[in-house]
């Protein structure tokens, strides 16, 4: 990856992007409390909420590259074709990790 | 300023759609081959929408000065049943020499079956036998890191001139690769499921203006006919000059699409 050629300084990225992300925030822990009230689900958590959850410290650990690394965490990983494809839909998250 | 749209499915948006775009500065789309949103009952529907991509479209497309190209194929959605698929790729070469088709797309992988890889690596090679370009698709969401390293892998195998290569869809993840190994790069403006605007944007400004554009893929689900307009806002808005959009949604499309010899749009 070269190094970025955003125009921008660390402080103008703050003032014009942070209302839109503070907001963005607040949707994922509306999100989490819904879930919440909602009640816990029979068995275990759905996989895509393991998944989130595990992805949130991701943004907070400092090494940088996190919306690669959340990608590469929510992707299937496997090198082989599968033999057929039973669906055509995407989940959103590998469902054969141990999220 | 005017711009390319190089993937969008107006098969699947109003006429409408058409008029705010041309208002928005867009001279040509270019319209690959998809899945309609449910499969196909016989092969021969896809006669009928080959007819429609080559056609109907580019007349819809010409009354608001939109020139309109496709790119035909059988999806991967609609592959995994090879013998229809094969079947769906007879009838291609006859659409061929139509004056806006481009080449082959978007071919690729949806869940990277064997099935999907094997009428993958067929539509590679229907492609370099009439020498044309190559639109890909690769997967959604879980499934696209294996699947761009699939398709690579099929692309490779296939001695293809990676030049002559457009690989759609990549995201932070993925798009080194595509890069790396010397495709072309496009990235879908989505709003829940590819990349925002202010993500397409970040991964120029790390990975450089070369070998890369940006699409609307506008189709029958939640996408905006206007994001790549959209995403030129954003651009400005970070205080990059007219140069980057130029470079991005008109430059480099008329330098990959430019080697078919029939995309010749009126700028």
């Amino acid at each position: 990856m070269a190094e970025s050629t955003c125009p921008l300084s660390g402080q103008d990225v703050v003032e014009r992007y942070f209302m839109e992300h503070r907001a963005k925030l607040l949707d994922i822990a509306a999100f989490l409390d819904r879930i919440d009230r909602a009640g816990p689900p029979p068995g275990h958590e759905d996989v895509r909420v393991r998944a989130l959850r595990r992805a949130i410290p991701l943004l907070v650990d400092g090494a940088g590259d996190r919306t690669r690394r959340v990608l590469e965490l929510f992707s299937d990983h496997s090198r082989d074709p599968i033999p057929t494809a039973s669906t055509q839909a995407a989940l959103g998250v590998d469902s054969g990790t141990a999220y | 300023m005017p711009y390319i749209d190089p993937h969008i499915h107006m098969v699947s948006r109003t006429t409408d759609d058409y008029a705010r775009m041309a208002e928005a500065g867009c001279i040509a789309v270019t319209e690959p081959a998809f899945w309609a949103g449910f499969d196909r009952s016989n092969p021969a529907g896809f006669f009928d929408y080959f007819r429609q991509l080559t056609d109907t479209e580019p007349k819809r497309a010409a009354r608001y000065g939109i020139a309109h190209y496709c790119w035909l194929c059988i999806n991967p959605k609609e592959a995994e049943d090879v013998g229809f698929a094969r079947e769906v790729m007879g009838l291609i070469p006859e659409f061929l020499d139509r004056p806006n088709v481009l080449g082959i797309g978007e071919i690729g992988l949806n869940k990277n079956s064997r099935n999907e890889l094997v009428i993958l690596e067929e539509q590679i090679e229907l492609a370099r036998r009439h020498d044309r370009l190559i639109l890909v698709h690769t997967p959604h969401l879980e499934d696209k890191l294996k699947g761009t390293r699939l398709i690579i892998d099929a692309l490779r195998n296939a001695a293809v001139d990676p030049g002559r290569v457009l690989i759609d869809h990549v995201e932070e993840h993925t798009v080194a690769q595509v890069l790396d190994a010397g495709f072309w790069a496009g990235m879908t403006l989505y709003p829940d499921s590819k990349c925002t605007p202010q993500r397409a944007v970040d991964i120029i400004e790390c990975y450089g203006r070369e070998r890369i554009w940006i699409n609307s893929a506008g189709d029958w689900g939640p996408s905006d006919p206007l994001a790549v307009p959209k995403c030129h806002v954003e651009m400005r808005r970070r205080g990059h000059g007219e140069d980057l959009t130029r470079r991005i949604s008109l430059e480099n499309p008329l330098a990959f699409l430019g080697q078919c010899p029939s995309f010749q749009p009126r700028i």
